[in-house]
C-alpha cells in the first residue's frame, strides 16, 4: 500500500473522545445561535427581573422572587431541553446533519448522549445565571439540593423526549412554529409566572398534569416551601419522560 | 465478518429498491475494483443516488445483495463507518458551524485523520475557514463536503455528484484530489452526469439508466464498443478501394458514399490515418477535407440512454 498523504489509515476515535467532541460542538452551536439564546437566557432572565420587581401578578408569596425563581428555573429547563433541542434537531435533520453523522464513526447512541450532555451543560449555565439574578433580587431558597437536582433531571428527560419526538417527526418549519407556540402556552398555563390557583378548578386539575407545571410546582414546593421530595410531581415527570422518550425512539426519522 | 474478495471493494448483485410504486433501482449489478475510480454515470433519476446510498447503509435493499469491503452495509454498519468516506449530494453540516470547525470535528471522530489545515489549503478552503456554512458559496460547500469525506483516511469513498455546481477551477481541484487519492490507494466511487468527468477520472464507468447498468467498462472500451469511429475524406471519384482495404487492418470498412466522398470506419488511430495518407500519395490523390470522427463517451451515453431529456 502506498505511503502517500492520503494512504488509507481508517479508524474510529475512542468513543469517549467522540462524545466529548460532539458535546462541545453541539453546545457551541446552541450558544452561538441568537434565537436560541433569546429563548434560553434572555426571556427567563427578563421574566424573572420584571415580575420580581414590578407588581404585575399577585403571586401570593411574601416576596415575588421566591415564587418566581423556581418557575423560571423550570422554564429554563423547558427552553433548552424542549424548545431549543426540538428546533436545533429539526433543522439538523432537515439539513442532513443527522444523516451525515450517521455515516461517521459516531454511533447513534453516542450522538444522543452528546445531545443530552450538551443540554445539561447549557442548563448548568442557565441555572447559575438565573440563580445569581434571583439571589440579587433577594431570593432565599429553601429545601434540599438533591430533591432539586432530581426534579431537574426528570424534567430534562421529559422535555427532551417531547422535543426529540417533535423534531424527528415534523418538518423543520413546523417544529419551529410548534415548539415556540408550546413554549408560550406552557409559559402562561404551566405555573411558571401565573400561579395555577388563578385558574378554575377544572382547568387546574388538567394543567397540573403538564410537565412544566409538575416541574415548576415541584421546584416551588422544595425551594419556596422547604418540602421534602415532592413524589407526586416527580411521578408526573417520570411518566412524561417514559412516554416521550419511548415515542421518540419509536417514531424518530433520521432523514 | 467475512471478506469475499479483497480485489472487489463493492459488489452489488440484482439490487432492487422501490419507493412506493416507483422502482428506483431495478436489478442493478455493479463491481468496483479495489484501488480504482469507478464512475456511475447516468441521467437524473436513473437510480445513481439510491444505489450509492444503499452501499452507504442508508437504505435497505428490497432485493439483491450489496457487499462493501466484503461486509453488509446495514448489519455491519458499525465496522464499515470508520473505513468508508461519504460525500452526500448536499447538506450534512450545521448551518451555524464554521467550515474549519466542522472539518476539525469530523477529524476528531477518527483515529488517524489527515492534517486539517493542509487538506483545507489543498481544496482552497483556507480563506473561508471562519465563515459559517450557510454563508459559504455552493462550490465551497461542495469542497467542504469532499474534505469531510476524506479527512478520516478511508479505504473507500463514495462521492455523490462531487463537482455539481462547481466552476472549472474548483472542478479541476476536485479532479486532482480524486487522482491523488487513487494514487495513494483509496478506492473511489463517484456519481456524475458529466461525461467528461467520467472520461477524465474513471478507470471504470458504469452507465446507469432506469435503475439498471446498461454498460460497464473502461471509457476506452465503452467508446470502442457501441458505434465505431469514422474517417472521411474527399478525392477523385471512383478510386479503387480494394487496394486500400488490403493495407488496412481486418474489420475496417471503406466505401464511396457519394462520388468522391469516401468513408472508412473501424478502429481509427494514428496508424490507420498514416496508412490512408500514404495510400493516397501512391495513387496521386490529394485527400481533401479529411476528418476523423471519434466517438466520445457522450455519444455512447446518449445512444444507450436515449436523447430525450428527463425530469
Amino acid at each position: 500500500m502506498s505511503s502517500g498523504t492520503y494512504a488509507p489509515k481508517p479508524g474510529a476515535a475512542p468513543v469517549g473522545r467522540m462524545i466529548a467532541a460532539q458535546t462541545a460542538l453541539e453546545t457551541r452551536m446552541l450558544l452561538r445561535n441568537g434565537e436560541q439564546l433569546l429563548l434560553t437566557v434572555i426571556i427567563p432572565s427578563l421574566l424573572l427581573v420584571l415580575f420580581s420587581t414590578v407588581d404585575i401578578i399577585d403571586t401570593g408569596a411574601e416576596r415575588a422572587v421566591d415564587f418566581l425563581a423556581p418557575g423560571v428555573l423550570a422554564l429554563a429547563v423547558m427552553s433548552t431541553a424542549f424548545t431549543g433541542q426540538a428546533i436545533a434537531t429539526g433543522f439538523e435533520r432537515r439539513y442532513g446533519v443527522l444523516k451525515r453523522l450517521g455515516a461517521s464513526p459516531l454511533p447513534r447512541w453516542a450522538l444522543m448522549t452528546a445531545k443530552t450532555l450538551s443540554v445539561l451543560v447549557t442548563e448548568v449555565l442557565q441555572i447559575a445565571l438565573l440563580t445569581a439574578i434571583a439571589l440579587g433580587l433577594g431570593w432565599s431558597p429553601q429545601g434540599g439540593a438533591a430533591s432539586v437536582a432530581l426534579l431537574l433531571v426528570l424534567g430534562t428527560a421529559a422535555f427532551s423526549g417531547l422535543g426529540l419526538l417533535m423534531a424527528g417527526t415534523l418538518r423543520a418549519e413546523a417544529t419551529l412554529a410548534a415548539a415556540n407556540l408550546v413554549f408560550l402556552l406552557l409559559l402562561v398555563g404551566g405555573g411558571v409566572i401565573v400561579p395555577l390557583e388563578k385558574f378554575p378548578a377544572a382547568a387546574r386539575s388538567v394543567l397540573e398534569l403538564l410537565p412544566i407545571s409538575a416541574l415548576s410546582d415541584g421546584l416551588r414546593d422544595v425551594l419556596q416551601g422547604g418540602a421534602p421530595m415532592p413524589w407526586g410531581q416527580a411521578l408526573v415527570l417520570a411518566v412524561w419522560a417514559v412516554l416521550g422518550l419511548g415515542a421518540a425512539a419509536r417514531f424518530f426519522r433520521w432523514e | 465478518m467475512r471478506y469475499e474478495s479483497v480485489d472487489t471493494a463493492v459488489r452489488v448483485r440484482g439490487l432492487v429498491k422501490r419507493y412506493g410504486s416507483k422502482t428506483a433501482v431495478d436489478g442493478l449489478d455493479l463491481d468496483v475494483r479495489t484501488g480504482t475510480v469507478t464512475a456511475v454515470l447516468g441521467p437524473n433519476g436513473a437510480g445513481k443516488t439510491t444505489t450509492i446510498e444503499t452501499c452507504e447503509g442508508y437504505r435497505k435493499a428490497d432485493a439483491g445483495t450489496v457487499r462493501v469491503l466484503g461486509l453488509d452495509p446495514v448489519s455491519d454498519a458499525a465496522a464499515l463507518r470508520p473505513r468508508v468516506g461519504v460525500m452526500l449530494q448536499s447538506g450534512g453540516v450545521y448551518s451555524g458551524a464554521r467550515a474549519d470547525e466542522m472539518l476539525r470535528h469530523m477529524a476528531k471522530l477518527h483515529a488517524h485523520p489527515l492534517d486539517v489545515d493542509a487538506l483545507s489549503e489543498r481544496l482552497g478552503l483556507g480563506s473561508c475557514g471562519r465563515t459559517a456554512y450557510r454563508r459559504l458559496s455552493g462550490g465551497q460547500q461542495q469542497r467542504l463536503a469532499l474534505a469531510m469525506a476524506v479527512v478520516g483516511r478511508p479505504e473507500l469513498v463514495f462521492l455523490d455528484e462531487p463537482t455539481a455546481g462547481l466552476d472549472p477551477q474548483a472542478r479541476h481541484a476536485t479532479w486532482d484530489l480524486v487522482r491523488e487519492l487513487r494514487a495513494d490507494g483509496v478506492t473511489i466511487v463517484l456519481t456524475t452526469h458529466l461525461m467528461n468527468e467520467a472520461e477524465e477520472l474513471a478507470d471504470d464507468v458504469a452507465i446507469v439508466d432506469a435503475g439498471r447498468v446498461v454498460a460497464q467498462g473502461s471509457p476506452e472500451q465503452l467508446c470502442r464498443g457501441g458505434a465505431e469511429n469514422t474517417l472521411r475524406f474527399t478525392g477523385r471519384p471512383g478510386l479503387d478501394l480494394g487496394s486500400l482495404l488490403k493495407a488496412l487492418p481486418d474489420g475496417t470498412a471503406a466505401a464511396e458514399m457519394t462520388p468522391g466522398a469516401y468513408r472508412i470506419s473501424g478502429e481509427v488511430g494514428p496508424q490507420l490515418l498514416a496508412t490512408v495518407a500514404s495510400w493516397c500519395a501512391q495513387h496521386g490523390v490529394m485527400p481533401d477535407g479529411i476528418t476523423v470522427e471519434r466517438h466520445t463517451l457522450e455519444d455512447v451515453f446518449l445512444e444507450l440512454t436515449g436523447k430525450e431529456l428527463r425530469a
